[in-house]
């Protein structure tokens, strides 16, 4: 497939001496600059792209990157931007993403950012400029604490002041930042340090005394955990991220369908296992399925793999799953009876305990329990009204699930479309929803579809996002034009801060204070065609399917397509807040 | 309850300030702390009590464990150990009362390592509980200043058995 994202200097003639490889390759005992080990070490770790934001401190860094085609940069709008693009490119992707800024406003900009992939355990390198060493501390100009300011939002992070450490933190980082329960790393970068000469130094191997996660669950944990299997008449596995960004689809989907158990995700998990798949009851938690959360409340057995028990999952905890005995399979020994107390906790990697967990177990008899959940899921699907002469904006995703088979990258933003994606997109891949589940990050959505995009040319990439989120980070729409970056965007226009309008109608009376958006909104069709984006509006339910299928030819650059959707409808089912799963409410009746 | 927690750690700053900002951030308690290098260089330990029920220590000492320049964390709570506190403790004195303060301090076997007309300064080690009498029995005459270190705790190695 065509390279659509060049890296060149526009005109490549302005360069001088560049050589096909750049730099001349530094013999192992010969000293280099921080700036050029900090390159060589991220080539070496298998880094393709990097976003970033120059400035004063990163000027020796930048002029490496000059010269190193090989590594490609792709210039953001705005340090957030970039961050999330980061991020989308490593849940695509499933390598660590990386972005480099500047010191103080530049880092402070990457914050959100970073705090979004903390929360979803995504691993990021985030490289941060500092001043000189000398003069931290003495509020120097774009001086920020950096690595005080991230400190709770980081896996670790790193101040660099030997040039001779560079190369093994850098090392250090990824195996961090990607081993275990991922998570951002940030190195902190004294301009001097950059430009002065070291050598690069490599660990042979990655030893990090007191870092050492547990990879293979305690095999006499999987025995007890496969009996309590065996012998469940109410089963129900309760799926999250891990398994999803842990890369152990296949090995659940193997499971689930030895065991004949029904599973159910969170919206971290969608993608898992097929949406269509028989045994799939479709998400859980305060905007998940009848069958799903009823599922879970009356279970005798939980079997909670890659998740994390999350509020939004739980609903009121006292309420939450009280009949079941519970298995909990986690990478993070902390993450294991924190809310909910698990009878069998198993620490390990999903991708290695699953597998020997499939070996043990049988096919419990459960017939009774799974025709249960048939009858539920019958007469409890997701629906809505559809209507001819206004777009429901959860007919603009079945439309998009549609057209894309259920195959594309689809990442959201926060707010009603993100659970009506999470509702009626029907996923068949795993790594395929990428949202800000623990955040909830308005202005995620579209920079991370310009990362995964640039990640991966091979697989569409959609943006669904609101009216009010988009325009947290509309800017990176340049950067999508600039770099040619096929992303689909459909904005769920419904003039309203959507989700928020919606608590407003049904628990303050209609008393939409400060959630109207339509006086101050852009024109986003020609706001897209400023950037150079082709632009679509979309105002009648006939008219979205074939601007989908026009969007779906435009593969030369980004396609912006406003959907102007009914104003106020909601999202249903739903459990408000402080009810427990089992008190959920179908519909505004 | 309280828990005396013992933590080993590469020491550096950076590392310092995580541990006190997952107790701050997570909202855990710290009722002291007290920390110095340990027997190896560039590791420190750290002794820390604290409160709360089985669930909180929990997540204490899980956290802390996900610290990467953390090496150990142990909960010494429920094994048998021993644990000290060192404070200095100035009291004022007129000659009229030296003589009773002189008293509390052979019981307690504390040492006197400053005096002045109007006042002593005591140097006593114990556990924290012995530190805690002590200062007591000392506020009738006028405690003017204390600095105590915190615990600071190891594992009792004999146990009388095996
Ligand atoms: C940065 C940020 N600010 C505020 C919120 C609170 N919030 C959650 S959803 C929402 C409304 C989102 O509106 P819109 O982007 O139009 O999407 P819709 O809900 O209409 O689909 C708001 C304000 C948030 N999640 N993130």
């Amino acid at each position: 497939m065509e390279r659509a994202i060049v890296n060149k200097a526009e005109n490549p003639d302005e360069k001088p001496n560049s050589t096909e490889t750049g730099f001349p390759v530094q013999p192992e005992n010969e000293k280099m600059s921080g700036g050029e080990i900090l390159i060589c070490a991220l080539l070496d770790e298998g880094v393709d792209t990097i976003f970033g934001f120059p400035g004063g401190v990163l000027l020796h860094i930048y002029d490496v990157i000059y010269h190193k085609p090989e590594l490609r940069h792709i210039l953001i709008k705005h340090e957030q931007g970039g961050t999330h693009a980061a991020d989308g490119y490593a849940r695509a992707t499933g390598k660590a993403g990386v972005v480099l800024v500047t010191s103080g406003p530049g880092a402070t900009n990457t914050v959100t950012g970073i705090a979004t992939a903390f929360m979803d355990s995504i691993p990021l390198i985030i490289l941060t400029g500092q001043v000189p060493f000398a003069m931290m501390g003495n509020d120097a100009f774009q001086e920020a604490d950096i690595i005080g300011v991230t400190r709770p939002i980081t896996k670790h992070s790193y101040l660099v002041r030997d040039v001779n450490e560079l190369g093994r933190v850098v090392q250090e980082a990824f195996h961090i930042a990607t081993t275990g329960k991922p998570g951002p790393v940030l190195i902190d970068l004294p301009k001097d340090m950059v430009a002065q000469k070291g050598y690069y130094n490599r660990l042979k191997k990655m030893k990090i005394r007191g870092y050492n996660p547990v990879k293979n669950g305690h095999f006499h944990q999987i025995v007890k955990a496969a009996d309590a299997i065996n012998k469940a008449k109410k089963p129900v596995f309760y799926v999250g991220g891990g398994v999803n960004f842990g890369n152990a689809s296949a090995e659940l989907t193997e499971l689930v369908e030895k065991s004949n158990i029904p599973v159910t995700t969170t919206l971290m998990g969608l993608g898992a296992v097929r949406s269509d798949h028989p045994l799939n009851l479709g998400m859980l938690g305060m905007h998940g399925t009848w069958a799903a959360n009823m599922a879970v409340s009356e279970c005798d057995l939980l079997i909670a793999v890659g998740s994390r028990f999350d509020d939004r999952v739980t609903g009121r905890l006292n309420g939450f799953s009280v009949k079941s005995k519970k298995i909990h399979i986690d990478i993070d020994p902390a993450s294991i009876s924190k809310n909910v107390t698990v009878d069998i906790p198993i620490v390990g990697d999903v991708k290695n305990v699953l597998p020997k967990l499939t070996e043990l177990v049988e096919r419990p008899d459960i017939s009774a329990w799974l025709q249960k959940l048939d009858s539920w899921k019958e007469a409890h699907p997701l629906k809505y009204a559809h209507r001819d002469d206004t777009i429901m904006p959860q007919y603009v995703i079945e439309k998009i699930s549609e057209i894309t088979n259920g195959d594309a990258i689809v990442v959201t933003d926060v707010g009603q479309h993100q659970m009506w994606t999470a509702q009626f997109y029907k996923f068949n891949r795993p790594r395929s929803l990428l949202s800000s589940g623990g955040l909830g990050t308005m202005g995620y959505g579209f920079p991370a579809a310009v990362g995964a995009a640039v990640g991966r040319p091979d697989r569409k990439v959609f943006c669904i996002a609101g009216d009010g989120g988009f325009q947290m980070t509309s800017m990176e729409l340049a950067t999508a034009v600039k770099y040619k970056i096929p992303v689909k965007l459909a904005i769920i226009n419904n003039s309203f801060l959507g989700m928020v309008r919606q608590w407003q109608q049904l628990f303050f009376d209609k008393r939409y204070s400060h959630t109207y958006l339509k006086d101050s909104n852009p024109d986003f069709v020609k706001l897209a065609e400023s950037y150079g984006a082709t632009a679509f509006r979309i105002q009648r339910p006939r008219e979205v399917v074939p601007t989908l299928q026009k969007a779906m030819e435009i593969k030369n650059g980004p396609v912006v397509m406003d959907f102007i959707v009914a104003k106020e409808a909601n999202v249903f089912p739903m459990v408000p807040a402080g009810a427990a799963l089992y008190e959920m409410i179908e519909d505004e009746n | 309850m309280k828990h005396t927690i013992s933590v080993t750690f590469e020491h550096s700053f950076n590392t310092l300030s995580r541990i006190a900002g997952l107790f701050s951030g997570r909202g855990f308690n710290i009722d002291s702390i007290s920390l110095g290098t340990a027997e190896k260089e560039g590791l420190a330990r750290m002794t820390l009590t604290t409160r709360g029920d089985e669930r909180i220590i929990e997540q204490i000492t899980k956290q802390l464990n996900k610290l990467i320049n953390i090496i150990k964390v142990v909960d010494l709570t429920f094994e048998p150990f021993v644990e000290r506190e060192l404070a200095l403790i100035k009291v004022s004195a007129s000659p009229s009362v030296r003589m009773e303060i002189m008293q509390i301090v052979s019981i307690f076997r504390a040492k006197i390592i400053d005096i002045s007309p109007k006042s002593l300064t005591i140097e006593l080690t114990g556990s924290a509980d012995k530190v805690n009498a002590s200062i007591s029995m000392l506020k009738p005459f006028g405690i003017i200043e204390t600095a105590r270190t915190g615990s600071v705790a190891l594992r009792r190695e004999f146990q009388g058995k095996t």
